[in-house]
């Protein structure tokens, strides 16, 4: 706001060109801009806008101008000249450095362009035209009683004409007609997507452990993400380390992706010595090493971080925190359940899920009781 | 130019539309519509302008872009990428930034755009709201705007979900995860906005789904609003700061033709000028860093951009223990459904009903056309300050790390800070802007009074000393003076003693008690007779006599 609350202070530029002040002594009375002024014109001109040009400084202002359009010519040109001439050279723009160099000179100027037309424009404005202040009159919005009525009147009229009024079976039925007419496009809109079901609560670590018991193993591989190199007990013992996994094969499934958003898991290596396994969980864990779905059950990022000094699991997004030693409590921070615990095991020297989280991961639901 | 025929070139098409549309009445009546100037009116022109940049930009970037989910591998120009699998939207906005010349600077332009484009609707619903101009006969404009704003978030959220970079994916993972919370139809909003699973559903909708929402139906909603915005603007002719020929009856200005049109002319210039030149040399969401998505990534540090701060602060200042109910088998995730719609429905739901709200208290229905000084409507301005002190909190809470991390305090301290302040901060800001306002009114009721402090030392005959006083210039004068005095309440029995309807039952009780809130403490400003000059200038309100009061165009 530039209510300018400073009864001595409000310097606008003024026309009058009063005399200059020495530096360092008091502003004279007449600079002091609340104080009334004899020569009074109200309305500062906004400066320019010159009623009366002074044709010598007019003529200057010109060449001004000028000079602005002359360079947003040159910088156009520019633009033109560098997209033809050079940013093709050897089979066009490649890789990061030509990149950059390409949009510093369109950008440039582009910009220099643009800018230096605003602003011969705007001297152009302020400096050269003629045109004076005026006043218009505001116009009341409402129309008038009589208008009011007569449209009333009118519209009653058209609505007895047209006999919605006085017959009802008409009206009814049209509106009888129209409503099923309107839901017709909704119902167009239930392949949007599946219904919920039973997606949320499952996700790929039940459905491979069940397909390992069927081959007569115990459970399914972890496999670490991005090698898919599954994971001995052996290579994951020192203490303090996380890293994340998924089921064996998951690559291979239908909706890979999707799969993976939800199996996604980290393996943290707890000392054994600080562990609480939660009750009913004590074979969960393989010396210390336990896995909790990545998968914050706030809104769903992927609770990432791990300091080893605290042994807590942060969420980078909203700062969920959870205790690895102590079932994925939460600590701190907008989550309200633990991370679900994913049961593990050892076959064959590697490490193994033995079933699906206990319940559905992620955020919560309605549904998800 | 009187006397001059215009040119044919000029005439002929001019008579040509004229003779088909009678075009040349509606031009006439408008070629020297009057603007009235102000520095803060340019908000909005901002606003304007940006959104044109944006579809232009906009329009660019669609020529190149995949809307698609389909993994590809990865074969463009951008070496540290090369080979890796990703989405075809990701590949193609790589495509966009590497090897389309001027591609980068395009999408730069667009990102810069939007954030300009919301920064400028912020400030420009803020100089509407603190001057009093969404006044009757202006609410319409003024809920219009308030949707735009909204529809531009959204518009916001799903244009940067659009290349699929770590950066979107993780967006779209929050949006995925309040939508769950919401009762009854969570998990169905959640199934029909996604096509399926997160992220990319049965068939790979989602992206397609987003595309089409960002570059066709938002925009075109927008547009529509934009349009109506600037139609009813036009033709309520705009507000005006109080000054001299300013009135309810007359605006007073430079016409349309040609001033505005070379000023605002040049405004759009210098808007595409400065964000091409951001373009240019500064770097907004480089997505090839990022990388493409990956569910199970995140990078520390993730920030939205500004607009979907607020949301962000709110979901990380919400404490999650006790705030998570199940009964009778059903999850109720209020951790998560009320930081996601509880503050910007207070926002926004204040801001739409505040015209109606004032509007009821003061019994005002006029027409306005002269603003309001925000000092001279202090409950407004207090409620506007501590509206945005609360938005502002919960801005800053949306980057508690990155204020934790920079200034080297707990993060969890900064969360305990942030949910205190929420409460606290909005109180503090109401009474310290009203206290502010009021104490203003009593230096404009001083100078209206007592004149300016000349400078000039008088020493009267027995020996005293004081300040000559000397009346303000007069358009000082008319800015101080366009303080209405408050409307008297409205009386509680009318002359025969019944009780009038608008006071009657508990909501007439709160309307009174209301208002008597809203103007006890008001200040008059009125205008001394000449010669007063008693050379103190407390702007008591009790020192200030009565005087002529010069009223501007109420």
């Amino acid at each position: 706001m530039s209510d300018n609350n400073d009864t001595a202070g409000s310097h606008e530029p003024r026309e009058d060109g009063g005399s200059r002040r020495v530096v360092g002594t008091p502003s004279s009375v007449g600079e002091r801009t609340l104080l009334a002024k004899d020569d009074d014109e109200g309305y500062p001109a906004p400066a320019g806008a010159g009623e009366e040009l002074d044709e010598k400084s007019a003529k200057n202002a010109e060449r001004v101008v000028a000079a602005f359009f002359l360079l947003a010519f040159a910088a156009s040109v520019a633009f033109i000249a560098y997209y033809i001439g050079w940013s093709g050279r050897n089979g066009g723009m490649h890789g990061v450095t030509r990149t950059r160099e390409s949009n510093l000179w369109l950008g440039g100027t582009m910009a220099l362009a643009m800018l230096a037309l605003a602003v011969g424009v705007t001297i152009w404005v302020r400096r050269l035209m003629t045109s004076k202040p005026i006043i218009q009159e505001r116009h009341e919005m409402a129309s008038s009683a009589e208008t009011r009525a007569a449209f009333e009147a009118d519209v009653l009229a058209g609505g007895e004409d047209s006999g919605i009024t006085k017959r009802p079976l008409l009206r009814r039925t049209l509106l009888l007609a129209a409503a099923p007419l309107g839901l017709a496009p909704l119902v167009l809109l239930r392949d949007l997507g599946p219904l919920p079901e039973k997606r949320l609560r499952h996700t790929f670590w039940g459905e491979a452990v069940k397909k390992a018991k069927a081959e007569g193993k115990k459970g399914v591989r972890l496999v670490v993400d991005g090698t898919n190199a599954p994971l001995k007990v052996s290579d994951f013992n020192s203490p303090g380390g996380m890293i994340t996994v998924l089921p064996e094969g998951i690559e291979e499934t239908h909706e890979a992706a999707n799969e993976i958003a939800k199996a996604v898991t980290i393996l943290i290596n707890v000392p054994a010595e600080q562990f609480k396994p939660v009750k009913g969980r004590e074979n969960w864990h393989v010396n210390g090493v336990v896995a909790y779905s990545k998968i914050c059950t706030h809104v769903g990022c992927p609770a990432a971080l791990y300091e080893q000094t605290t042994h807590h699991i942060l969420c980078p997004c909203h700062q969920s925190t959870f205790d690895a030693t102590d079932g994925a409590k939460v600590v701190f921070g907008p989550a309200h359940r633990p991370l679900p615990q994913l049961p593990l095991g050892v076959e064959d020297g590697y490490l193994i899920a033995t079933d699906d989280f206990p319940e559905p991961i992620g955020p919560s639901f309605w549904e998800r009781g | 130019m009187s006397d001059a025929t215009a040119p044919k070139a000029v005439a002929g098409p001019l008579n040509f539309l004229d003779d088909r549309l009678g075009s040349t009445n509606f031009f006439q009546r408008n070629v020297k519509k009057v603007f009235p100037d102000h520095w803060s009116f340019m908000l909005g022109e901002i606003a304007l302008y940006s959104f044109v940049i944006l579809l232009l930009t906009g329009t660019f970037l669609t020529l190149w872009f995949h809307p698609s989910m389909e993994e590809v591998v990865y074969n463009g120009s951008y070496t540290k990428l090369k080979g890796v699998q990703m989405s075809e939207a990701y590949s193609s906005a790589l495509h966009i930034s590497f090897d389309v010349r001027g591609g980068l600077l395009m999408r730069q332009i667009h990102h810069w755009a939007a954030v300009l484009f919301m920064a400028s609707i912020l400030a420009h619903m803020l100089r509407v709201f603190f001057t009093g101009a969404y006044r009757k006969p202006r609410e319409l404009n003024w809920l219009i705007g308030i949707n735009m704003f909204i529809l531009g978030m959204l518009e916001g959220l799903f244009g940067y979900s659009l290349p699929d970079d770590l950066l979107s994916g993780t967006g779209l993972r929050i949006t995925q995860g309040v939508a769950e919370s919401i009762p009854l139809v969570g998990t169905y909003i959640y199934m029909f906005l996604f096509g399926g699973e997160f992220p990319a559903g049965q068939y790979g909708d989602l992206i397609p789904r987003l595309y089409a929402i960002h570059i066709l139906l938002i925009p075109g909603v927008i547009l529509g609003l934009v349009t109506a915005h600037m139609m009813i603007m036009w033709h309520q002719k705009h507000t005006a700061m109080p000054s001299k020929n300013q009135s309810n009856e007359q605006v007073y200005g430079y016409p349309f033709y040609p001033v505005f049109m070379a000023k605002t002319g040049a405004y759009f210039l210098f808007t595409f000028g400065v964000l091409a030149l951001l373009g240019a040399f500064a770097q907004i969401n480089p997505i090839w860093l990022f990388g493409p998505y990956d569910p199970g990534a995140i990078s520390s540090g993730s920030q939205p951009d500004w607009y979907m701060g607020v949301l962000e602060g709110a979901l990380r200042l919400m404490p999650g223990q006790g705030t998570e109910w199940v009964i009778w088998g059903h999850t109720i995730s209020l951790n998560v459904l009320i930081p996601a719609t509880v503050p910007l429905g207070i926002v926004f739901g204040g801001a739409m009903a505040w015209p109606f709200i004032e509007q009821w208290v003061t019994g005002d229905k006029r027409r306005h056309d002269i603003n309001d000084r925000p000092r001279n409507a202090p409950v407004r301005t207090a409620i506007g300050m501590a509206a945005v002190t609360f938005y502002g909190l919960l801005w800053l809470a949306g980057a508690n790390d990155v204020l934790a991390d920079k200034f080297h305090v707990s993060l969890f301290g900064t969360t305990w800070f942030f949910r205190f302040a929420i409460f606290i901060g909005p109180v503090v800001a109401y009474i310290v802007t009203k206290r502010i306002c009021l104490g203003l009114q009593r230096k404009d009721a001083a100078v209206a009074g007592h004149g300016v402090e000349a400078g000039i030392i008088v020493m009267a005959p027995d020996g005293g000393f004081s300040e000559r006083h000397e009346p303000a210039r007069e358009d000082e004068m008319i800015k101080i003076l366009s303080k209405e005095k408050a409307r008297a309440e409205a009386p509680a029995v009318d002359a025969n003693g019944i009780p009038a309807p608008s006071q009657k039952g508990p909501m007439g009780h709160l309307r009174s008690r209301l208002q008597r809130a809203m103007t006890f403490d008001d200040i008059p400003i009125e205008e001394h007779g000449e010669g007063h000059g008693e050379g103190h200038g407390h702007g008591d309100e009790k020192a200030v006599g009565s005087g002529s009061g010069k009223q501007l165009g109420h």
